[in-house]
């Protein structure tokens, strides 16, 4: 409120302001921000308008033989009947949820040794991992199916999970983490007798519990939409994850019944939903993580 | 230091019990770090580190699953200039990139600037929240979203330019159409990412400099030009780097829109490695794609630090 009304006079230039005094000086808003907050909200319409139009139409799917629309969960009933969305969402939930606990593992583990553990080549051996960062995924992806293939895994979800497991960016997310915890921490515990086994898993892995979380929505939102990988390690439908499996229901359907993929396209929303309405901070947290200077 | 230093003697007869301590702890400790690390760097060298020089070598190979690899040199780079397809996928993701990703930043920078302004802090969270969401979402649903709204025939796009007398555009039908679909759904999915970034950057921007800016008149957009743009530019570089290097390897809207088509009007390079790795089965020649547009990447983000050095200002 305070710096509202310290600024308005400068930025309202005075021509354009009417004398009516206080209520005008309390901080109503000028022309420019108002056009500034209509600009926004016609963004905002445009970026939650298809979204709510995929809510609508799922909830109104088309009765054959009739113009009209009917307000009704046929559309959802359509997708259980028309695919085997238990098992799309189910496989969806596996990938999704072992890839994101083996990172939350594996990274707290790396990310702990590499802040805490001071060793020859620690340097040099997260540079290595960091550097994996910036290759693109498209660089690896045929020696990695081949791997897969030599593994014996072609076609089964594990092929989707074993290599998403290690994570570069998990491990220098959780190496920053745990170099802002103080290492007094670890004294006090070594003082106390704790090996340093117990020093992590006592000391210093709860305290990282807001930092795994990062890790573990960004695996979630990242694995439970991916398509790529997906689309070329699994070739049987039972093995599809669900971005998959609503491509291939669209296929089969043509230009049949729009509200049934939609339906599809909405249940598969609900868990990235969730997870944006409860973990909105760690998410953009870790979205934006490691990009400021 | 004057105080801790005559201290420092006094320890050291008690140090010896402690070194024993302190020697089997070093031990442990490096046996934990090798039990650690173990999961990650096993995992990295064995699906990230070794399928990089796989990839590198298989380039110079022409291998399908089938029969056994046969060498053939730079043979696979070379066919890449006169393969037309292979050509014409590098230029559209190239012009992809450039119109996509200033689009993006353009978008992003404008509606992080007016979502600083004074306004009521929850209509504020409010707008924050509802620009990053299609982040969330997946590309496919979302590309499988779009092709119905873009529908040439039953799409609310044309049906809402028919509201205003305009004829019904063949979005997805047509070459230009095509990319101009792609383009705005990718940007529409990807530009909150950039917003988050600029968010950040501008609200370490000190006020004062705002303050002391609009008392010499200085206000709008040249108050924007010459004061938020060279103050930001850091958090710019930063999110056109990242900009770049995720627009370049675009493919899941473009298979789910169009397939590549029509012809190969949406056809990128991404989509060019996988169809030729897992359709035709040319591993080498896919790995060899996939080479060029890792150098390209490497290349476009070198280029960009170096060009920074002239145009970011760090205050």
């Amino acid at each position: 409120m305070n710096t509202t009304t310290l600024q308005s006079p400068a930025t309202t230039t005075p021509s354009s302001r009417p004398p009516i005094g206080s209520s005008r000086r309390r901080g109503v808003p000028s022309p420019s921000i108002i056009g500034k907050i209509v600009v926004l909200a016609v963004a905002t319409f445009l970026t939650l308008g298809p979204v709510i139009w995929t809510l609508w139409t799922s909830l109104t799917p088309q009765v054959a033989g009739t113009d009209r629309t009917d307000f009704g969960l046929s559309a959802y009933l359509d997708v259980f009947n028309q695919v085997d969305m238990a098992l799309l969402v189910w496989n969806s939930a596996l990938v999704t949820g072992l890839c994101a606990f083996g990172q939350m593992f594996t990274a707290a583990l790396a990310g702990y040794t590499f802040a805490k553990i001071d060793f020859r080549g620690s340097r040099a051996l997260f540079a290595i991992v960091l550097a994996t960062m910036m290759v693109p995924m498209q660089v690896t992806i045929v020696p990695v199916f081949m791997l897969i293939r030599g593994m014996g895994l072609s076609d089964t979800l594990l092929a989707l999970i074993l290599p998403a497991i290690p994570t570069a960016f998990g491990t220098f997310l959780m190496r920053q983490y745990f170099l802002g915890l103080p290492a007094e921490l670890a004294e006090a515990a070594a003082i106390d007798g704790a090996s340093p086994f117990r020093t992590f898993v006592s000391v210093y892995a709860p305290l990282a519990m807001p930092g795994l979380a990062i890790v573990g929505i960004l695996a979630f939102n990242y694995h439970w939409n991916e398509f790529f990988r997906p689309l070329i390690m699994t070739i049987s439908e039972q093995n599809f994850t669900l971005p998959l499996g609503l491509v291939s229901l669209q296929g089969n359907l043509g230009t049949g019944s729009v509200s049934t993929v939609l339906a599809g396209v909405v249940l598969s929303m609900i868990p990235a939903l969730i997870v944006f309405v409860f973990g909105q901070r760690p998410l953009r947290e870790g979205l934006t993580a490691g990009t400021s200077k | 230091m004057t105080v801790t230093a005559p201290t420092r003697p006094q320890l050291e007869p008690t140090a010896a019990p402690h070194a024993v301590t302190g020697r089997r702890a070093t031990r442990a400790r490096k046996l934990m770090a090798g039990a650690f690390l173990a999961p990650t760097v096993i995992g990295i060298t064995l699906f990230t580190l070794v399928p990089i020089v796989a990839s590198i070598l298989l380039a110079f190979f022409r291998w399908d699953i089938i029969s056994s690899p046969k060498f053939v040199g730079v043979d696979n780079f070379v066919e890449m200039g006169t393969d037309p397809t292979v050509r014409v996928a590098f230029l559209n993701t190239i012009g992809f990139v450039i119109v996509a990703v200033t689009l993006q930043l353009a978008v992003a920078l404008g509606l992080a600037v007016f979502v600083q302004s004074k306004m009521p802090s929850w209509l504020r969270t409010f707008f924050r929240s509802a620009l990053f969401f299609p982040l969330i979402l997946s590309a496919a649903s979302v590309s499988l979203v779009m092709a119905y709204l873009f529908n040439q025939d039953f799409g609310l796009v044309n049906a809402a330019l028919a509201l205003i007398g305009l004829p019904a555009v063949p979005w997805l039908t047509s070459p230009g159409g095509a990319m101009v679909v792609v383009i705005l759904v990718y940007v529409w999915q990807n530009f909150g990412f950039s917003f988050l970034l600029f968010v950040g950057g501008l609200a370490s921007i000190p006020k004062d400099v705002y303050e002391a800016s609009s008392i010499d008149g200085v206000t709008g957009w040249r108050q924007f030009r010459n004061i938020t743009l060279p103050l930001v530019s850091p958090t710019l570089l930063v999110a056109s780097v990242m900009a770049i290097i995720s627009a370049l390897q675009i493919f899941d809207q473009p298979y789910v829109l169009t397939r590549g088509g029509p012809g190969d009007s949406t056809r990128t390079a991404v989509m060019v490695i996988f169809e030729s790795a897992f359709q035709q089965l040319q591993f080498g020649r896919a790995s060899a794609i996939g080479i060029v547009l890792t150098l390209l990447i490497m290349g476009v983000t070198a280029l960009q630090f170096r060009l920074s050095r002239r145009f970011v200002f760090y205050q």
